[in-house]
């Protein structure tokens, strides 16, 4: 323990990498999985897919929101062999839907996957505001949102 | 209010036993002049018998003065408190009538004089003009006379608009006010309510944005354009707008009602001045009324000012900025290009930002840059003394001159100059004032909505759920909510006001929950402090501070200094010791000082439960703070729920 002193009300501890080695004896309560109060991930716990995860972003609440609604449920839904081969009518609606709004969904072909992440990144991040992630459940959702996102993108564009 | 009752209960029983003992008295007096009515029949009408009869009289008409005495007094105090009561609640009412005129009247005003250019009220292709690449092409969301005295150039939100706009006479969502909340609500209704009307209504001249980049990355940004664009970079490198989004992610709020698949529209330039509960409308200052299902009150909050330069007159008020809003910012920056010194009044969050910001800037130009507050150190409200001492000194580095324990006594006009005398004596001459006071919740619709406004708090008084009433919610800055586990407050971040928000919005589609999820705030002060931190953080509460020995490496610019671990060593034990490894060093350890607070994590503690933690310069934890919050355990060595934050690692 390298030096323990308090300055009235306040203590002030330091503490070496060595101190802080031996693994904690604090006690965390258990989560509990289906509280209904906590934020969730891009998927719920029933199955169903969370539209207002921050990890989406503007994605389902923009003018395309609806479209993108019906072309990600068709897709998470979707029993097929190729997961979404049936719902290239709802992509290709929901492609059409974004090309008339090129300032909220960028375009370029090369750089539509990577521009993507970024405004899903951007508005993650600006949402919420942190300097890195958010909780670490939907952080982790969102980057396998990020892969399904562009998952079903790849076979539009 | 309290005042007045509790001096009426302390002066009433005195009053009644005073009223008591004059009747008691007088019946005695009575009696007893009555008891002598077979010496001198009529004279008990007169002072009666000489003696015991005038002396009882005298008694009686002196207790009686007493009584009336007390009772004038009683009364002139109860009246008076009443009077300065009122007082004070129109003083708070006109402030923001105060602003509100200078938003929207269309006439020009002298303040800025790039208002002349946004007064053509015909709809001119402006868009075109604007170097910002979020150019509307035909929707772009408009206010009639929006625009006016305190926008520059060329508003990037694109809001001119033909004319002739129709207003939605209802809307399934009405949302008060264009800030953070407000738009986090919107996004949260729109993705649970499929195809759901949204309708923002605005006082603003501008789509809603973030706020925090103004005290912070807008200032650092190299882009001399900065001002027109306000796009700033972000922790991860890539640029973005203070905008949410650009224009074209809203709708016309005349299209709202016939959308396909519903939207959201802002309506800007339009106060909301009434609300009628009963009959689920409202009404905006030119009378149009609109109709809702569901309501938002996100209308946050108005600066404070202090009094002494409110009633210092018109010179003293030009020269004064009041930080908050997007206008604010571009006049800041503006004038600060062009003066000598400026001295800001405050030491949070908004001061501290702003101090080093411009601090920063003063290091290229012979700007003077001040800070003054009344407590002894930066953010002395927030962090316990030992840190708060520290960061001030970290403030100075930036090139900011703090003044602490000052209280201002009046602010003065002179020789083109502002004289602010402190009570205390000392004289600060400055050419411009930033006042960074606290924030004014705006509860302006609490009356004629008759919603209850929270007397230790301020602000709106919600349940868990955000809820002031069937049907109205309340969200960000202007909510007083209840926190189940930290217990009822009000919060002003911008982390909150999302949450709160996309809270509000999920109770708004049918969610019924509680506020749950609790939210963070951050703050970055110079190139050695960044925090952020979660929950209640207040530095009356007793605090435990867990710190990493400094080694060379861990502050950010000690990255390119390779002086190992030349420490020198801090406990009692080893204080004769003589440092081991630093001979392998030439250069003196740059870090190493017994109080050097280069990172830890702040535990603040009540009842013995941690109710708030701060992250001093160790970033991506957050997770681990709300999990500690949310249990809301007692721990018995706060040492070992240290250790859950790796604070040693990157």
């Amino acid at each position: 323990f390298s030096s323990f002193h308090t300055k009235g009300k306040d203590t002030i501890i330091f503490v070496t990498k060595e101190d802080h080695a031996a693994p904690s004896s604090a006690e965390l309560v258990e989560e509990d999985p289906n509280d209904p109060y906590e934020e969730r991930g891009l998927i719920l716990p029933s199955g169903e897919i969370n539209w207002n995860c921050p990890c989406l972003g503007g994605m389902a609440s923009g003018p395309c929101g609806t479209a993108f609604k019906d072309a990600f449920s068709c897709f998470h839904y979707s029993k097929e062999e190729v997961k979404g081969s049936e719902c290239m009518d709802q992509f290709r609606s929901m492609q059409e839907c974004m090309q008339r709004f090129p300032e909220l969904y960028p375009q370029e072909d090369d750089k539509v996957q990577q521009e993507k992440s970024e405004t899903h990144e951007a508005s993650q991040s600006s949402e919420t505001a942190e300097m890195s992630g958010t909780d670490s459940a939907p952080a982790e959702d969102s980057n396998t949102t990020q892969c399904v996102v562009h998952g079903f993108l790849l076979p539009v564009s | 209010m309290l005042k007045c009752r509790t001096v009426w209960k302390k002066l009433a029983p005195l009053a009644r036993s005073s009223s008591t003992v004059c009747r008691q008295n007088v019946r005695r007096a009575v009696l007893n002049n009555g008891r002598t009515p077979a010496q001198v029949p009529a004279a008990h009408m007169s002072t009666g018998p000489a003696g015991g009869g005038r002396e009882n009289q005298l008694y009686a008409l002196l207790v009686g003065a007493a009584c009336l005495g007390g009772g004038i007094y009683a009364y002139r105090t109860v009246k008076g408190d009443q009077r300065r009561y009122e007082e004070r609640l129109s003083e708070i009412a006109s402030r923001p009538h105060r602003a509100a005129p200078q938003e929207t009247l269309s006439e020009p005003e002298p303040l800025a004089a790039e208002a002349a250019e946004t007064e053509v009220p015909a709809p001119e292709p402006e868009p075109q003009a604007e170097p910002s690449p979020e150019e509307p092409s035909p929707p772009a969301p408009e206010a009639e006379v929006v625009a006016p005295s305190e926008t520059t150039e060329i508003p990037p939100g694109g809001d001119v608009a033909p004319v002739a706009s129709k207003i939605p006479s209802h809307a399934r969502y009405l949302l008060i006010g264009g800030g953070t909340a407000s738009f986090a609500a919107a996004r949260s209704i729109r993705a649970r309510d499929p195809g759901a009307r949204v309708l923002i209504v605005t006082d603003e001249p501008d789509l809603p944005y973030m706020r925090p980049p103004l005290s912070k990355e807008l200032w650092f940004s190299d882009d001399p354009s900065v001002t027109e664009t306000l796009r700033f970079k972000q922790w991860n490198g890539k640029e973005r707008s203070i905008y949410f989004q650009p224009p074209s992610f809203y709708i016309n709020p005349e299209e709202l009602n016939s959308a396909e698949n519903g939207g959201v529209a802002v309506l800007t330039g339009k106060k909301v001045v009434h609300m009628d509960v009963r009959g689920n409308k409202v009404k905006l200052d030119d009378d149009t009324e609109i109709a809702y299902d569901k309501c938002l009150i996100a209308t946050g909050g108005v600066p404070r000012n202090l009094q002494v330069i409110e009633r210092a007159g018109e010179e003293v008020m030009s020269k004064t900025t009041l930080f908050r809003k997007i206008e604010d910012f571009k006049l800041l920056d503006k004038v600060s290009r062009n003066i000598k010194s400026v001295t800001i009044i405050g030491g949070g969050f908004l001061g501290s930002e702003l101090a080093c910001a411009l601090g920063r800037r003063s290091a290229e130009s012979d700007l003077e840059v001040i800070q003054m507050f009344p407590e002894k150190g930066n953010m002395g409200k927030v962090l316990p003394e030992y840190l708060s001492n520290w960061t001030t000194e970290k403030v100075k580095k930036e090139g900011v001159k703090i003044i602490s324990e000052a209280l201002v006594k009046s602010v003065v006009a002179k020789d083109d100059k502002l004289e602010i005398l402190l009570k205390d004596g000392r004289l600060v001459k400055t050419d411009h004032i930033v006042a960074a006071v606290g924030l004014e919740p705006n509860v302006d619709l609490a009356k004629s909505a008759g919603l209850e406004v929270d007397s230790d708090f301020g602000g709106y008084r919600v349940n868990a759920e955000l809820q002031a009433r069937s049907n109205i919610w309340v969200a960000g800055d202007a909510a007083c909510f209840y926190d189940i586990r930290l217990g009822r407050r009000r919060v002003e971040h911008h982390d909150h006001a999302v949450v709160s928000g996309r809270l509000a919005g999920e109770n708004m589609t049918g969610a019924s929950k509680p506020y749950w999820h609790q939210s963070m705030f951050w703050s970055d002060l110079g190139p050695d402090v960044g925090y952020e931190a979660i929950g209640i953080v207040d530095s009356s509460l007793p605090t435990v501070g867990v710190f990493a020995k400094a080694t060379a490496k861990d502050t950010p610019k000690a990255a390119t200094e390779k002086s190992g671990t030349g420490i020198r060593s801090e406990s009692e034990t080893e204080d004769t010791a003589v440092s081991p490894v630093a001979s392998s060093t030439p250069a003196p350890p740059t870090v190493g000082h017994k109080d050097d607070y280069g990172k830890g994590v702040i535990f603040y503690l009540r009842d013995k439960v941690v109710v708030g933690i701060i992250l001093w310069n160790v970033f991506n934890r957050m997770p681990i703070a709300r999990k500690i919050i949310k249990d809301g355990e007692e721990h018995a060595d706060l040492n070992e729920v240290a250790k859950l934050f790796n604070i040693h690692e990157d």
